[in-house]
């Protein structure tokens, strides 16, 4: 790895060594957010899941958030901890691997993600399998390594049960926790009627039916196959110990059955003390799915003979994880501890869906986490570009997230390090003019009265403005905008009848003031 | 009090009404308004859009404009505008500009309020003797709610007006899309959360939809008109301006309703 202190970068400007390499694998759409999400809003079915499944994950996590007092308090800590991480992150992963080693398992260390996935490769290839169970995990996503195994005639399957109808579907997932969020039961069953092979052909959309057809399913794999691939949510320097929150079960399953475990963790996954689990596993759950506590909690440490697993792999994973620790600010969304609390109240997610950001990481914080990652190449058009766009700055993610990321001054600043990086464009040129009317007073004032006539003539006279020309034109796609008023304020203000307001206004308050100090005097009066 | 009045440039330019009523109601409520007349513009579009180096010169001007130290606090009817005052300017001082403006803008930004907060914190009203005899729904804005924290203040204030019917904005907190350029470089998406919050408006029935911002009522009143909803806008500033002798005539004749 890379020194991270090295590139001290602030103003996004490659600082000496040399940056550290941006990551590869599923982290740059092929179309920039506008065009995707103009695809995806007219998607009925996808924007009335997301609201639904939205609405509901909001309401579940403000119960549960709202009912401990020192929730804050959790934040606050979960919010020190991560900082503190990532301040020390080359000690305390060098001490993780340590502990993981002392407990009998095997440290990799994988620059990117094509190393990563020969790396899972040849340890899979090692055990002699041509399949293995998979724990639901965005580190493997982000890689592509089930695409990658399948390229070398190994099958993946994974045992998530959204990550399961995802992938029977040939789909990506939308969603960091709900994968498929944008597919209803009756999609469901179809998906799975097609995909499981000998599966019911007169299988039903009823909940309970489509959760046995895929138990049934999986159950057959657990059983028979000896390798599983994991993603780990936290990795404790302290103890070597690896953890895997989940619902289901079957994370479990694939922890403790196969022979052996391969773990891909980005290294920001690293807490320092095993006591740090106790605020996280209270931050965790309660942010994602709303619940006081996951049902299923796996923690392990190495390998322990005669019981789960005897071989154990920890690959580490930068995958462009040390670019955004250069990154004085950015570095924050290294903190995420990806609970897609922020997504869940995302205004804009919730219209435009997870594949429009058209990286593993969708919402605020992939719109500020794949830029950092894999970059915003500075030639036009990156679709990485226009992701620190795709955001009203609200500031809604802000409040949900439970590790306290600033994500729209994060996305403000990736702003700035685009523009800084984009040279001269068309853009920059208004804004340039712009400031410069606006730094002179006189030429403002000026500007303010050449464009009023010219406004209020577009307008016509019912005083609202209904068509612009580009780049104007998407706001009166669908909203007015009202005729510049004849006046200014500064030219009201400097006019005999501002004044003469202004001065009417005071002695109308005083004389209220006056009046009610007589009234109140009356009343005491009349108390006496 | 002597209070600087920062009219921002969009209020100057396009919605002078509002500012007009600023300035009125702290007048009447026996304090000096001074309005600095070279003033121009915060910077908050160029910061938000990704530009830093350009506004420092407007950053500069608003503080050398405001930093009177005769002045007991700087007033703007806009959150956002108040929210980069307080937020972004600093960000911009401590990269782009020298020791002089850093310590210029500190000083600014710790007198620098919003309407309802100057309102309710500083001059402690929440009474201001205002009249409205409207059905009005508030939509508390993202700046002022999430970046300054108003609270329920803008809402106190506006429970205190006399004779004012005031509706429940259902999940009032929501962004309306409006986002500055966003509107603009995502305009189908900002149009999709538009339409949602334009929908929530009307189900209040309210004759009004009022907020502390005229850049976020500029986009909610664009896309009432559009489908002539017949539900007007108005600024919080308006609002309270309006008293039994001199009440604020709704902008429109009922018959567009
Ligand atoms: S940024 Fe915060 S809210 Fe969003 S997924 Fe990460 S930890 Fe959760």
């Amino acid at each position: 790895m890379s020194s991270p202190t090295g590139g001290g970068t602030f103003l996004g400007l490659p600082a000496v060594p040399s940056r550290p390499p941006y990551g590869t694998g599923n982290l740059r759409g092929d179309r920039a957010f506008p065009e995707a999400a103009r695809e995806e809003l007219g998607n009925d079915q996808l924007r009335r899941n997301l609201a639904k499944a939205t609405r509901t994950i909001r309401g579940k996590r403000l119960a549960v958030t709202a009912e401990l007092p020192d929730w804050e308090q959790l934040r606050e800590a979960g919010a020190a901890i991560k900082t503190d991480t990532m301040n020390r992150l080359p000690e305390l992963l060098e001490q993780l691997e340590r502990k993981v080693t002392e407990h009998g398992g095997t440290v990799h260390w994988a620059r990117d993600g094509v190393e990563a996935n020969e790396i899972v490769t040849r340890l899979v290839q090692e055990s002699g399998s041509d399949e293995v169970i998979k724990v639901k995990s965005m580190a493997t996503q982000e890689i592509g390594l089930n695409e990658h195994l399948e390229s070398r005639g190994i099958t993946a399957h994974e045992t998530d049960l959204a990550e399961l109808i995802v992938q029977l579907a040939g789909d990506r997932p939308s969603h960091i926790l709900v994968p498929a969020i944008h597919r209803n039961r009756e999609e469901i069953r179809d998906i799975f009627r097609a995909g499981i092979p000998g599966v019911d052909p007169g299988l039903d959309a009823v909940p309970a039916h489509l959760a046995a057809a895929a138990r049934a399913h999986l159950r057959k794999k657990f059983m028979t196959v000896p390798v599983a691939v994991s993603g780990a949510n936290f990795g404790i320097a302290e103890t070597g110990t690896l953890s895997v929150v989940e619902s289901e079960g079957n994370g479990r399953m694939c922890l403790t059955l196969p022979r052996t475990l391969i773990t891909v963790m980005g290294i920001e996954k690293v807490l320092p003390r095993y006591r740090d689990l106790e605020v996280f596993l209270q931050l965790l759950p309660r942010s994602s799915t709303g619940e006081r506590m996951n049902p299923y909690t796996s923690m392990w440490t190495g390998v322990t003979p005669g019981d789960g697993p005897q071989e154990f792999h920890l690959v580490l994973l930068d995958n462009g994880r040390t670019a955004a620790l250069a990154d004085r600010i950015g570095r924050e969304a290294l903190n995420c501890i990806r609970c897609s609390a922020c997504l869940n109240v995302c205004p804009v997610y919730e219209r435009t869906g997870g594949h429009s950001y058209g990286s593993t990481y969708p919402g605020p914080i992939g719109a500020v986490l794949t830029p950092q990652l894999a970059g915003m190449d500075a030639a036009k058009n990156d679709p990485n570009s226009s992701l620190p766009y795709a955001s009203s700055l609200c500031g809604a993610c802000f409040d949900a997230c439970p590790v306290k990321i600033d994500i729209p001054s994060l996305l403000v600043e990736l702003r700035h390090q685009h523009t800084e990086r984009s040279g001269t464009t068309a853009e920059k040129l208004v804004m340039r003019a712009a400031a410069a009317v606006m730094r002179r007073p006189a030429l403002f004032t000026a500007a303010q009265r050449v464009t009023a006539a010219p406004g209020r003539l577009v307008a016509g006279r019912d005083e609202v403005v209904s068509r612009l020309p580009p780049p104007f034109d998407g706001w009166t796609d669908s909203r007015d905008l009202p005729a510049p008023p004849r006046q200014t304020f500064r030219s009201w203000l400097a006019s005999e009848e501002g004044a003469a307001t202004l001065r009417e206004a005071a002695e109308e308050g005083r004389r209220d003031r006056e009046g009610r100090a007589a009234g109140r005097e009356d009343d005491d009066e009349e108390a006496r | 009090m002597r209070i600087g009045l920062f009219a921002t440039c969009l209020g100057d330019t396009l919605f002078p009404d509002a500012v007009k009523a600023t300035a009125v109601l702290l007048a009447r409520l026996g304090h000096e308004v001074v309005f600095p007349p070279e003033q121009t513009c915060c910077g908050q579009m160029h910061v938000n859009t990704g530009y830093q180096r350009e506004p420092v010169p407007l950053v500069r001007n608003f503080a050398e404009q405001f930093g009177d130290p005769s002045l007991d606090a700087v007033v703007m009817p806009s959150g956002s505008c108040a929210g980069s005052v307080r937020h972004q300017h600093e960000i911009v001082a401590a990269r782009y500009g020298d020791a002089a403006l850093r310590a210029r803008v500190a000083a600014v930004k710790a007198k620098t309020y919003e309407l309802s907060e100057l309102l309710v914190d500083v001059l402690g009203v929440t009474d201001v003797g205002a009249y409205f005899p409207h059905r009005v729904t508030y939509h508390p804005t993202c700046h002022s709610l999430r970046m300054l924290r108003v609270g329920d203040k803008p809402l106190r204030l506006l429970r205190a007006v006399e004779a004012i019917d005031l509706a429940e904005l259902p999940e009032a907190d929501t962004c309306c899309g409006f986002g500055g350029t966003f509107a603009l470089k995502n305009a189908g998406t900002s149009a999709a959360m538009l339409r949602d919050k334009t929908d929530a408006v009307r189900s209040t029935g309210a004759d009004v939809c009022t907020a502390g911002d005229s850049s976020c009522l500029m986009h909610i009143g664009g896309g009432l008109s559009r489908i002539e909803a017949g539900t007007r806008t108005l600024h919080l500033a308006q609002i309270l301006a309006s008293t039994r002798t001199a009440p604020h005539p709704l902008p429109q004749p009922e018959a567009t309703r």
